[in-house]
């Protein structure tokens, strides 16, 4: 063996230090690695800050420099007594803002609004945010009872009856139209070729309308003597919450399990009670508020809302059917959700306004809002069919077997079991369909309806404020408006997003 | 000793309940009859009480108006049109209208969306950050709101014709809308186009045929030069012996206003810029998803492969990122078709604003013009969807699927 130090090099001094590696972290970091790598980069970035440069910094001053932020009519927002280039007219939107909110909502009864977005935002927020329990209990506040009393409190209005009352008037319309189309039936076989076939099913349908008058002759005879009280609200609310009570008792699985259900049926008529008595419904309730005179901010949170709230119903309910083994519903179902999809909005709004009246009995006027809301609800339906069924067809088949190798009906297995875990799925799906309808209510606007746009375009027409900058700063307002929503909305979705995959984060 | 397997016995009744009932068998059936009656039901109310109330505005039902005179102007039509002319030429009008400003928009916003896309997925930081700023304001804010935004603010803040914005003295800008030098055909227009239609199916033809080399023999052709020959060379060369095929003939500014030129009404330029811009967002997000939707070791096998960076882009990435981005990409162009009905909100002659609009309220005749206005769209989709079908059976058969 030889010396080992003798043949290898042993270095006896320190080196000198190398120079640091060059920086890819941070704002130096950034600019070397993203902004200025290479000459094709340099000149990109130069491009993407002129860009910026000519976008941004005439938008600021828009907005903030050159803003007019005092005045009382459009002399002030004029360059000739600004003494500068007159930017965003902001006292226009100061002066309008009442309009662009309320509509010409009454400004005595503004409060109603307020309340009712006040108790929108209370039911909403804890709703939103996962932590917070007893979702259940939110969810069929939110969804069940808020648009009643939304409804009570923007439009006004009482009650004349309860659940009795209307049970008996709407299977009086019923057997009313079944008795109606029996008789067309008997007057065609006096002059039709097939007589004696249409004389038989007109003969049938009759029998078979009084059959069902006699049926629920007890219900409408006890209507009639309930409005010959004075009382007629409380008693027929009595006897509803009774019969709904024993109805639920008896479902819920009688003297061993129904208590539980008899209970919060109790709960349920108490808190109805409550509500009546609050906003005295019995007598008269609030003043009436035409829905003509809604507008503004008022009018887009309605028509939003309330299509949200009825479009998952329909939605769950069309992609059930479109799923199901049953020939007719599935046919049904295709046909209603591919009819909706395939037309524009602003048919669907048309054919509402102008074609729906027609449809129903000639005493029967609807209002513009509601039409329109129909409208919207039968089509954001249809989107949200497909939605839900992109959910439902993501639950692995084991778990309806499952559930019906447990025995479950197809109801429960439906209910509890598959729907619940499809939802979950597609909630992301469902808040971007939510973002569009918030976006779509401002087609309203063209069937004369006052949403915040339309009270924006009519807002631009008032001599008092005709500047320049007019149209410029009322499209910054509702520009950020929309914005502040659209953006939340979305942000929320990609958050629930980021939860639900939660377990598939490395 | 053999047993021979037993034949199932027949299940004609298990069958036929399966088809009439599906799963839920003779309770199918009922909920099916049940459903039918209400279905029935509510399709004789309807009915009656449509009857009802055309007989009490005294409204004749059927498509007869549609011969009658509109008597009502279109300022912008593709045919000939007059007021004199029938309800039906209305129709048509709006139609065409509606399909122009669809296929410019497509058009634009292909490229927008693109542009923006590419921008979202540069390396450069400052770039994507302006992508992704563009494409979150455009998609938060309502199509209407930047419809009406360039009309009303946009628009309207332009110059009148007299100060108009002149864009390299060919075309002109003002608040009248948007000035371009007319084309007008020359004698040697003809065989311009002839040569034209010649040379792209030529290429077309060359293509076909170096595809066909490539894939069977793995031989390479080099066709760019040739097709290049064929696109340009062709047609410059009819030029050079018949004459020019069209000149151009440029507005002028003649007292208020200008003469000469085609002029393209404000509406259409809104409607255009407000389209394309917003559909370009979402197709920008369509074209990132697509392409980030190809793994990145499809490249690096390109490479490996030794095949140059566009190669493995244009034969490798693209074609799969295509298979991505295709269906949704329709799916925006079938959105901005139907999007294009809010014309109606700043009076652009689209088939919704003057058939829906205008002829509704002149005639009356809610009921025949809106199924007419809707079942356009409805063809148009469900055509889309149809095609889109072939698409999608096609591709998973070429997956070998």
């Amino acid at each position: 063996m030889t010396d080992i130090t003798s043949s290898t090099f042993v270095r006896r001094n320190l080196l000198t230090e190398r120079p640091a590696p060059v920086k890819t972290t941070g704002f130096v970091g950034l600019m070397r690695t993203r902004l200025f790598n290479s000459p094709t980069n340099i000149l990109l970035t130069i491009v993407g800050a002129l860009l910026l440069w000519f976008t941004i910094i005439p938008s600021v001053r828009f907005l903030l420099v050159d803003a007019v932020w005092a005045g009382t009519d459009r002399t002030a927002c004029l360059t000739e007594n600004a003494g500068f280039v007159v930017g965003a007219c902001w006292p226009y939107i100061q002066a309008k803002l009442p309009q662009l909110i309320y509509g010409f909502y009454p400004e005595a009864e503004r409060w109603r609004v307020n309340l009712t977005l006040f108790l929108a935002a209370a039911l909403l927020v804890p709703l939103l945010v996962p932590r917070l329990p007893s979702k259940g209990l939110n969810a069929g506040l939110f969804f069940f009872a808020f648009p009643v009393v939304a409804f009570f409190l923007l439009h006004g209005g009482g009650i004349s009856g309860f659940g009795l009352s209307w049970t008996a008037g709407i299977l009086q319309l019923f057997d009313d139209s079944i008795i109606g189309a029996g008789q067309v039936l008997l007057n065609l076989s006096k002059t039709s070729a097939m007589a004696p076939l249409l004389w038989v099913i007109g003969n049938l349908v009759v029998l078979v309308g009084t059959a069902i008058y006699w049926l629920i002759f007890p219900l409408t005879s006890l209507r009639d003597q309930l409005q010959g009280t004075g009382q007629s609200v409380w008693a027929d609310f009595a006897i509803t919450a009774v019969i709904v009570s024993l109805i639920a008792f008896v479902l819920g699985g009688g003297v061993r399990t129904g208590w539980r259900a008899l209970a919060s049926s109790f709960a349920t008529f108490v808190a109805i009670a409550i509500v009546i008595k609050l906003m005295g419904l019995d007598h008269g309730g609030l003043p009436i508020v035409q829905t003509g005179l809604w507008g503004g901010l008022l009018v887009t949170l309605v028509v939003s809302v309330t299509g949200i709230v009825t479009s998952l119903p329909i939605g769950i309910a069309l992609a059930l059917g479109r799923r199901s083994t049953i020939p007719l519903i599935r046919i049904f179902s295709i046909a209603f959700i591919e009819f909706w999809r395939g037309v524009p909005l602003i048919t669907v709004l048309f054919f509402a306004t102008y074609m729906l009246p027609l449809f129903l009995p000639g005493n029967f006027t609807v209002d513009g809002l509601v039409r329109a809301l129909v409208g919207i609800a039968l089509f954001t339906g249809a989107y949200q069919a497909e939605n839900v069924r992109g959910g439902l067809a993501a639950i692995p088949r084991g778990q309806g077997e499952a559930a019906a190798a447990l025995g479950l009906s197809w109801w429960k297995t439906t209910s509890l079991i598959v729907l619940p875990q499809a939802l979950r799925h597609v909630i992301p799906n469902l808040v971007n369909s939510f973002i569009s309808l918030f976006k779509d209510t401002s087609l309203v606007s063209i069937v004369a309806l006052f949403d915040l746009l339309g009270s924006l375009r009519a807002s631009f027409s008032d001599p008092k404020w005709s500047t320049p900058s007019t149209a410029f700063t009322g499209f910054a307002f509702a520009g950020i408006i929309y914005f502040l929503f659209c953006f939340g909305m979305s942000r929320y979705s990609l958050f629930v997003e980021h939860r639900l995959n939660a377990h598939r984060r490395t | 000793m053999s047993t021979e397997a037993r034949k199932p016995p027949a299940q004609i009744a298990l069958k036929i309940r399966r088809i009439l009932g599906g799963k839920a068998g003779w309770n199918g059936v009922a909920v099916q009859f049940a459903f039918a009656a209400i279905l029935g039901w509510i399709g004789y109310e309807i009915v009656s009480n449509a009857r009802a109330n055309l007989e009490n505005q005294h409204i004749a039902a059927g498509f007869g108006f549609l011969r009658n005179n509109a008597g009502f102007d279109v300022n912008q039509t593709l045919i000939p049109y007059t007021g004199s002319d029938t309800f039906l030429r209305v129709f048509v009008v709006g139609l065409l209208n509606t399909l122009v400003v669809s296929v410019v928009g497509i058009v634009f916003a292909t490229l927008i969306g693109f542009v923006v896309a590419l921008c979202r997925l540069s390396p450069n930081w400052l770039l994507s950050r302006i992508g992704e700023l563009y494409v979150e304001i455009i998609r938060n804010l309502p199509l209407l709101f930047q419809i009406l935004f360039w009309y009303l603010a946009v628009l309207a803040a332009l110059p009148n014709p007299r100060q108009s914005i002149s864009l390299l003295g060919i075309a002109f800008v003002s608040n009248r809308g948007l000035v371009i030098p007319r084309p007008i055909g020359e004698s040697g227009f003809e065989p311009f186009l002839a040569m034209l239609v010649l040379g792209i199916v030529a290429s077309l033809a060359l293509r076909f045929h170096a595809r066909r080399a490539l894939f069977q023999r793995g031989q390479v052709i080099r066709i760019w030069p040739y097709v290049l020959g064929l696109l340009f060379g062709l047609p410059l060369v009819t030029m050079l012996i018949f004459g020019l095929p069209f000149t151009f003939e440029l507005p002028q500014l003649k007292g208020f206003n200008f003469a000469g030129g085609s002029r393209i009404i404000p509406e259409f330029v809104a409607l255009t810029v407000a389209l394309s811009t917003y559909t370009a967002a979402f197709i920008a997000e369509i074209v990132r998803a697509g392409i980030l939707s190809v793994h990145k070791g499809q490249m690096e096998a390109g490479s490996s492969l030794g095949l140059s960076r566009g190669t493995t882009l244009r034969l490798i990435v693209v074609p799969q990122a295509m298979r991505v981005i295709v269906p949704p990409l329709t799916n925006q162009y079938l959105n901005l078709t139907k999007n294009s009905s809010l014309a109606v909100a700043i009076g652009y002659p689209d088939l919704v604003s003057v058939f829906a609009g205008t002829s509704l309220s002149q005639t009356g005749q809610a009921i025949e013009i809106i199924a007419m206005t809707m079942g356009v769209y409805l063809l148009i989709s469900l055509v889309t969807s149809a095609v889109m079908s072939v698409y999608g059976w096609r591709v998973s058969r070429s997956l070998g699927a």
